[in-house]
């Protein structure tokens, strides 16, 4: 047996960031407290390196390289090039608020690189292992920045929580990782996919498998009823850790999903179908429901979060080429909603001021009309409401499922995304006819206002013009 | 000589022991990291009985992976025990109730 060297190149954007978080980390040692300022430069130039790599390489045929166990494609690079540009957000938008909290270290900066490494060996997986290593990653990296306000009681708590059940998951990940090897013998997704094909159904280790798996899958997107950490890791993690959890790895959660059930299960679509419409109706119902009655609007987001999961489970489960495409461009839009909407809390802080209760949105229009006209667009978004991109994204899901004659499901979808434009109008009510209480300017930097009109723009201008994102979605994938 | 199934039973056995001590354990979480751990070698039996009776080396490789990521996780969540112990000096399950809703 003969030992290749494997080809390093499709890797290329994995070992950049890889190179530079290690590099940053060290440089970060030297450089004196008044000058940190460098470390996050240094952090978006990674960043901007790892798109330009990544974009500039786009292979046609999809380049496999590390015995299989690695993929480079199109789907791989559009999603990458939408994690790195919602992780330099949240480094933007976050830098003023560490800054005011004593907590802008390299730290942050080096932890959050590593997590969105790990994102991109999720997106680039082609075995088991792959995607079990590229989702630890992430996951160690997420736990360590949720508590890494080591003086806050309520971040310690949220981290330890987050830390128990993403061991569950990832345990119960693993174990239904372990079954599938057992039936085929391979960690290989393509082979497994090949070798299931003529498997017997009816194999309880398959059974169990299969269920394992997707209760794990449904831990990491925080699916109902595997979604009990979601709520306290938003509410009690800094808004600057928020913000990162709440956007890029959604992506990177999709392309798991996608990877290891539409990719390496999929001869077995029709028993995955089944529980994912289950966990797709209970999101749904429960974020759309239990959002109602939150006061904390970081919570509230996180009952969001919970409904729009559903959503995108929608767009997988259904099984099409349509569908999938449908889900990608909902869960790169819902980012970009996610960003603009924690960017509009941090936006509203200041040093000893947290702004993320819905009464510091009482009044905003009065105090800055443009910024309460982006935080309606980005509301209006999240609610579906045409013309922003929300709208276009829940149709695209929806079409998909009725496509495949699950009527009653899509039925379902809307009767619930009605009841929570409830919530998202309150919102919207509270900063334009309610009484202002807190008459301070906003304190914001320049760089940070710009990104968050573009974000919320973007959000318009998406809605207006879907069909590039929604073509460049759907050659992803076929 | 041992079968596959006893294996397997072995590690169902390891594995629901430490699924219903993550659940029934309202009182120590070191204990609850314990039964992380635990699972974690549950899983690793499966691996390595698979492994041996395809006669295929994967599962044993996937095996040293998950060691030493478990290595990892270990630190990470003793490290967040030990803060959240010098900020709440307790590490009773049933007192982390801060958050509600």
């Amino acid at each position: 047996m003969s030992f290749q060297i494997p080809a390093f190149a499709p890797a290329l954007p994995e070992i950049i960031v890889m190179t530079m978080a290690c590099a940053i980390l060290v440089i970060d040692l030297y450089i004196a407290e008044e000058r940190r300022g460098l470390t996050y430069l240094l952090t978006q130039l990674t960043l901007v390196i790892a798109a330009l790599a990544t974009l500039g390489g786009m292979p046609v045929e999809p380049q496999v390289t590390f015995s299989g166990s690695f993929i480079r494609d199109t789907m791989g690079d559009l999603l990458k090039a939408f994690i790195y540009l919602m992780a330099a957000g949240v480094f933007l938008y976050s830098r003023d608020y560490l800054r005011a909290r004593k907590l802008f270290t390299g730290e942050f900066h080096v932890t959050g690189l590593f997590g969105v490494l790990g994102m991109m060996v999720m997106v680039s997986a082609h075995s088991l292992l792959t995607v079990y290593l590229g989702l630890e990653l992430l996951s160690l990296a997420l736990y360590a920045m949720v508590a890494y306000d080591r003086d806050s009681l309520q971040a310690t708590e949220a981290a330890m929580k987050y830390f128990v059940l993403g061991a569950l998951a990832s345990g119960l990940l693993l174990y239904g990782m372990s079954m599938l090897y057992g039936v085929t013998g391979t960690l290989d997704l393509a082979l497994l996919a090949e070798r299931l094909a003529d498997s017997d159904r009816g194999d309880p280790v398959l059974v169990f498998g299969i269920a394992f798996i997707v209760a794990g899958l449904a831990f990491k997107l925080g699916a109902v009823p595997f979604h009990m950490y979601l709520p306290d890791v938003y509410h009690g993690a800094p808004t600057a850790v928020t913000v990162y959890i709440g956007t890029a790895p959604k992506i990177a959660a999709f392309a798991l999903t996608m990877r290891v059930l539409a990719e390496g299960l999929a001869p077995l679509h029709a028993d995955w179908q089944q529980m994912l419409v289950v966990l797709a109706v209970l999101s749904l119902a429960l974020g759309n429901v239990v959002a109602i009655a939150q006061t904390n609007l970081k919570r509230m987001f996180a009952y969001s979060t919970i409904s729009h999961v559903g959503f995108i489970l929608l767009g997988i489960l259904s099984g099409t080429a349509d569908g999938y495409a449908g889900a990608m461009f909902y869960a790169i839009t819902y980012a970009l909603m996610a960003l603009g909407g924690f960017g509009m809390i941090l936006l509203l802080t200041r040093e000893g001021f947290e702004a993320d209760n819905l009464d510091d949105f009482r009044g905003l229009n009065e105090r800055s009309p443009w910024f309460a006209f982006m935080m309606l667009l980005l509301i209006f978004s999240m609610a579906g409401v045409p013309p922003t991109v929300g709208f276009y994204a829940k149709l695209a899901v929806l079409q998909a499922v009725v496509q495949v004659d699950m009527v009653w499901l899509a039925i379902v979808a809307v009767l619930f995304s009605v009841v929570g434009a409830f919530y998202y109008l309150r919102i919207i009510k509270l900063m334009y006819f309610d009484e202002v209480e807190d008459r301070n300017p906003l304190t914001a930097a320049p760089d940070l206002r710009l990104a968050l009109s573009v974000n919320g723009l973007a959000v318009l201008l998406l809605g207006l013009f879907p069909g590039g994102l929604m073509a460049l979605c759907i050659g992803a994938l076929t | 000589m041992l079968a596959l199934t006893d294996y397997l039973t072995l590690g169902a056995i390891l594995f629901s022991i430490a699924v219903v001590g993550i659940f029934l354990n309202r009182r120590n979480l070191i204990i609850l990291l314990m039964a992380i751990e635990l699972m974690l070698l549950a899983v690793n039996m499966n691996f390595i009985a698979f492994s041996h009776f395809h006669g295929n080396l994967d599962g044993q490789v996937f095996v040293f992976f998950i060691l030493t990521v478990a290595a990892a996780e270990a630190a990470i969540g003793l490290a967040i025990l030990v803060v959240l112990f010098r900020n709440r000096r307790t590490i009773n399950v049933n007192e982390l109730d801060l958050m509600k809703g």
